[in-house]
């Protein structure tokens, strides 16, 4: 490692450019850290930590609104705040590239992967057409897209996101710069997908001699690649050192509680005897209606195929799964939001094909959904009471105002009492989400499906929602199929284990038993890439 | 008290004016509209005759006072027409789905394909010059496209897992459709519809000038214009009462649109 810093960012503040935000707390404060040629560097924080803002401030790309304020940033000893537009446009892809989050909206979807590729190329250097072809060839070899010729003349779409994403980071490296910025570069994608990309990324950059700037809330991934961290909390640097330093003997107060929050065994869920079931799911199988073609629809896609299961009463029963394998629809297909194509799903031995309309409407209330994106499962008009109390208006036995009642007995047990008339946007993603639990609980279910509950939360919030959930699932005993592509939170929470892949169910058993002794080779595949359950390892607390 | 904003203050004012101009008109312009004076046509701006006089002698500032009226009340009235039926359609086309979004849509493709302006002249010829037949022949021609955004934006939400939630709840799909679908499929539909009224002022015109539209001697904003094209060179005042009417109306309620569209933005705090 040289001593001369690759990247150098001294004091930085940024502040929001409102002219009546003089007084606040700026977005991000006296940050200053250096990379060297060729280290790899997180910078840890929740969101609303700055640490988006500070990989975006190096390439010039501040959001509207939001503007440099103090400090300097250079690179290889040239000052880039002081550049004007054209400048920094030298500046990008050449030398820092950048991959962002979303896989699926960072490619332009309207042209062909050969021409995103050679568009960098074209505008960095002169080259022939057939150099052009033959590097970017080469490069999504390199990033293992099996058939790359056939590649460059596809488009996004027919890409899954983990694809998508290592397209993606062919596209930048082709430049080959000297610092790659990685923007939150998996936390779109599963498991599976994250561990591929993730390692990829580290490949090739140490074979260039890349620099890598990654950004992250996932302290799995910065224990197991990074060599240095920075923590960033509201904009405030907490603290920084080497990975195992901080990770393992956190120092302050903040990083301690981020650590703390990764999600890890709990001491014994103390074994229950066989309960009734509650829920029992037999040879599902779900279909897709084909795509539309010209005339007729094409053949149906089977998506869950012959899956049984059955979730005793207070049980917690975890559908664990990479994305596209069918754990969601499953989960649809248990509160009948789809339709089987073939066996039958029964709740409380009726079976859910079979109901009459009062059989419907109980069913409707003791079978609830926490959904996993709080932002999109909230009526954006709606009151927050209204819907929480959603389900009661369906209850006949009840009046006005115990249906008052019950509501703000559902948010004082999600701690949010007197958040009635709140508006969903006046509120944050962890309190959204504890919402999206108040309105499960609230008829008093017999059983809950959630979706990914905690996957769109932030570490520390993780887990206050996921000890919530627990406390509230403890409390009314409520039976639940937690659907999750997260193992190190199916150990902290499930009695059971379901391991799905491609509309499969392939192993199922104790918690225990999967996890100490997995049996199917995709069940020990997804252990391995979990990374919470890596940054335990690493930080010494497994 | 909310702050109000530069833009809604100056849509605010602007319809203001329209209404007042309207107001006044039921009670007092300089002239009779229709009044034909023929010692002086074609006078120009004095003070006499603020605007001047059209072909006829007819004092231009009265009948632009009187064509704000009609010309209102007909964007107006086509704007109500294509924005309640077309909500309607394409919430049942979009929420209900099938068979039933299908043969909507054809239905609503077809009478999209044809120019807006031909199908309603060929209403008009049906149903006889009228003002309720204008309404309707220009509410038709403009129901398709009002139809196509509330469709769109509705197939949008209907995946949005909040209506997803509605049903799990035990809503009823009408209940789902007009409390968690139609509030959010509305900001589009205010935007359509503030373009819908200026071009229901100017397709008036075409109307009219097609001989189908209002029947003179009764002025619209539109036909004062059409009926100026001739003595653009002679006299190029008659178009500037008209013409100034028609831009600062439509400003006026774009930005009185825009602003509706934030007021109606939960998100906007003021």
């Amino acid at each position: 490692m040289s001593d001369v810093a690759l990247l150098s960012v001294r004091n930085l503040r940024i502040e929001a450019a409102a002219a009546d935000a003089a007084g606040r707390a700026p977005l991000l404060a006296d940050l200053s850290f250096d990379v060297a040629p060729g280290e790899f560097v997180a910078v840890v924080g929740e969101s609303g930590s700055g640490k988006t803002l500070a990989a975006r401030s190096i390439l010039g790309l501040l959001p509207p609104g939001v503007r440099q304020a103090g400090g300097a940033i250079s690179l290889q000893g040239q000052e880039l705040s002081g550049l004007s537009q054209g400048e920094l446009r030298r500046v990008r892809g050449r030398q820092v590239g950048m991959v962002f989050q979303e896989p699926m909206v960072s490619l332009n979807p309207a042209l062909t992967i050969g021409k995103q590729l050679a568009e960098g190329l074209k505008l960095h250097e002169r080259l022939g057409d057939a150099e052009i072809r033959s590097r970017c060839v080469e490069m999504l070899r390199r990033v293992r897209i099996a058939d790359p010729e056939h590649c460059l003349s596809a488009y996004p779409h027919e890409f899954s996101g983990g694809m998508r994403q290592r397209i993606m980071l062919a596209s930048v490296m082709l430049l080959k710069p000297r610092l790659l910025i990685a923007d939150e570069p998996t936390t779109a994608l599963d498991t599976i997908s994250q561990r591929e990309v993730m390692e990829l990324m580290v490949e090739l950059a140490r074979e260039h001699g890349v620099a890598v700037l990654l950004i992250t809330h996932d302290l799995g991934v910065v224990a197991r690649y990074a060599q240095r961290v920075l923590v960033l909390e509201k904009g405030v640097t907490v603290e920084t050192g080497a990975t195992a330093q901080v990770l393992g003997a956190p120092a302050h107060p903040y990083t301690r509680r981020l650590v703390d929050s990764l999600p890890r065994r709990a001491a014994n869920r103390s074994p229950r005897g066989p309960t009734p079931p509650i829920l029992e799911v037999r040879n599902a199988a779900v279909d897709y209606p084909g795509k539309p073609g010209l005339l007729s629809r094409g053949a149906p896609k089977r998506v869950v195929s012959g899956v049984s299961l059955s979730v005793g009463a207070g049980e917690i029963v975890a559908v664990v799964g990479a994305s596209g394998s069918g754990k969601t629809t499953l989960g649809r297909a248990a509160l009948g939001l789809k339709p089987l194509a073939a066996g039958s799903i029964a709740f409380d031995g009726v079976d859910l094909a079979r109901m009459d309309r009062d059989q419907r409407r109980r069913f409707r209330r003791e079978a609830q959904l926490v959904f996993q994106d709080p932002f999109s499962s909230l009526d954006p008009r709606v009151r927050i009471g209204e819907t929480v109390g959603a389900c009661l208006r369906h209850d006949p036995d009840l009046s006005a105002a115990e249906r008052r009642a019950r509501v703000r007995q559902a948010l004082e047990d999600v701690s949010l009492g007197g958040f009635e008339d709140r508006l969903p946007h006046q509120m944050s993603g962890g309190q959204r989400q504890r919402v999206a639990i108040a309105r499960a609980v609230v008829s008093r279910p017999r059983l809950v499906v959630a979706d990914e509950p905690v996957s769109a939360l932030d570490m520390t919030i993780q887990l206050q929602v996921l000890t919530l959930f627990q406390a509230l699932q403890a409390q009314y005993g409520f039976a639940c199929l937690f659907i999750t592509h997260d193992l190190g939170v199916v150990e902290q929470v499930a009695d059971r284990v379901c391991v799905m892949s491609a509309g499969a169910l392939v192993e199922e058993g104790p918690t225990d038993a999967v996890f100490d002794d997995p049996q199917h080779a995709y069940t020990q595949a997804l252990l391995a890439a979990t990374p919470s359950r890596m940054a335990a390892a690493a930080a010494g607390l497994a | 008290m909310p702050r109000l904003k530069p833009n809604a203050a100056i849509g605010a004012a602007l319809v203001g004016l329209l209404l007042a101009t309207i107001l006044l008109g039921f009670v007092w312009t300089p002239y009779d509209p229709i009044a034909i004076d023929l010692d002086h046509p074609l006078a120009a701006p004095s003070a006499a005759h603020w605007f001047g006089a059209d072909e006829f002698g007819r004092d231009v500032l009265s009948r632009a006072m009187l064509g704000a009226r009609i010309s209102a009340a007909i964007a107006a009235g086509v704007v109500a027409a294509a924005v309640s039926v077309g909500l309607m359609l394409g919430l049942v086309a979009g929420f209900v789905g099938g068979w039933l979004d299908r043969a909507l849509m054809i239905v609503n493709d077809t009478v999209l394909a044809f120019p807006g302006i031909l199908l309603a002249l060929a209403l008009m010829a049906v149903l006889g010059p009228s003002y309720g037949s204008l309404i309707l022949a220009l509410g038709v021609a403009y129901l398709p496209s009002i139809v196509r955004v509330v469709r769109a934006a509705v197939l949008s939400l209907r995946e949005r897992e909040f209506v997803e939630a509605s049903r799990v709840a035990g809503d009823s799909g009408l209940y789902t459709m007009l409390r968690h679908v139609l509030p959010n499929a509305l900001p589009p539909v205010v935007v359509l519809a503030t373009s819908l009224f200026g071009w229901a002022i100017l397709s008036e015109s075409a109307l009219s000038f097609l001989g189908v539209g209002v029947p003179p001697p009764a002025p619209t904003w539109g036909n004062m214009l059409s009926s100026a094209r001739p003595y653009m060179e002679r006299a190029s005042w008659l178009s500037i009462a008209p013409g100034l009417c028609i831009a600062l109306t439509l400003l006026g309620v774009n930005l009185l649109g825009d602003a509706l569209r934030d007021w109606l933005d939960p998100r906007d705090d003021g």
